[in-house]
């Protein structure tokens, strides 16, 4: 999922470091607002449980593979603001340190499972608790449904960025129906892994899980 | 069923995370992921240019640090792992700090 230099152009690139920048300053400033010093070292693990996962690629088709993205895990466990800056971060060290992902795509990357997977993703996985009963018991269906659905849509971010400032001559057509079908396949992983991890932590402490009814600590919204 | 503490939590998670990095990373798949594929099935991946740091040690995971591939993915794993963990909480530390400057404390529930 991570888009290296070269695909798209300096001026859409930019246009969108502009926007990972504006986001990541906003998550900053809503993370600093319901997060408590006991959950610092909680968004740190994530954070770092997040890069283990994504090194993990498992085989989805002969010759393709997919990797977990996060965005949907971190924000159900930490809330979708602090998982901004947990994609952020991760991607950040990536970039950097391991080469995996362009740097002039890093804001693009940002975009798509930052703002997309993470802050989008929770938006829908609200909508979907509520659909299915807003119980103790829905939260890790629902965050699996919803990170499922979110890879596709995190894919949907690279076809945008595609149509604006793509520098192959393929067409958007295909590129997008590629995108989709493999993105959806991906996905299942994602959603089955996301659920795991949810219903492990919601088993022995419901009470830390930022998008559950049980949640204990400051949240910046009503729970739908 | 009886919580797990703060700390235990906290080293529970650790643990697994370590051993997903360099453990469980020995098990990944070498394919192209789906980006990847989609680009090398359409011919966008002729547009990629090399990575700035394509020649760092490190670039792709370490995967020419030594010649033992397994020790390779299981070092980029807890360098990352170190990076990831201090670069968040360090971030998150000052996320947090940033509500006393400008609200005040907050009342508990």
């Amino acid at each position: 999922m991570h888009i290296p230099d070269g695909f798209i152009n300096g001026t859409a690139s930019a246009a969108f470091g502009a926007v990972a920048a504006g986001g990541v300053g906003l998550s900053v400033r809503q993370t600093g607002r319901y997060l408590s010093d006991r959950q610092v070292p909680l968004a740190g693990l994530v954070a770092a449980f997040v890069f283990a996962a994504q090194m993990v690629n498992f085989a989805v088709l002969p010759g393709m593979s997919g990797h977990l993205l996060g965005g949907v895990m971190a924000a159900v466990l930490v809330g979708p603001w602090a998982a901004l800056l947990v994609l952020a971060v991760v991607l950040g060290v990536q970039g950097l340190v391991f080469a995996d992902g362009g740097l002039s795509a890093l804001g693009l990357n940002v975009v798509n499972m930052g703002i997309i997977g993470a802050v989008g993703g929770y938006l829908l996985y609200r909508v979907l608790l509520r659909v299915l009963r807003r119980l103790p018991g829905s939260v890790a269906p629902a965050a699996g449904l919803a990170a499922a659905v979110s890879v596709p849509l995190a894919a949907m971010g690279f076809a945008v960025e595609y149509a604006l400032g793509g520098t192959a001559s393929v067409a958007l057509g295909t590129v997008v129906a590629t995108l989709l079908w493999t993105h959806v396949l991906i996905g299942i992983g994602e959603g089955v892994l996301t659920a795991m991890v949810v219903a492990a932590v919601m088993r022995s402490r419901p009470d830390i899980v930022y998008g559950a009814p049980t949640y204990e600590g400051e949240r910046l919204e009503a729970l739908v | 069923m009886r919580r797990a503490g703060n700390r235990s939590l906290l080293v529970i998670g650790l643990l697994v995370t370590i051993t997903v990095a360099i453990v469980v990373s020995q098990f990944a798949s070498g394919d192209p992921d789906g980006l990847e594929y989609v680009a090398q099935e359409t011919g966008i991946l002729d547009t990629a240019t090399d990575h700035a740091a394509a020649s760092s040690p490190l670039a792709d995971y370490g995967a020419d640090l030594t010649d033992d591939g397994r020790l390779n993915t299981a070092a980029a794993g807890l360098l990352g792992v170190a990076l990831t963990l201090s670069i968040g909480y360090g971030v998150f530390w000052v996320a947090r700090r940033t509500r006393s400057n400008n609200a005040g404390p907050r009342p508990t529930r």
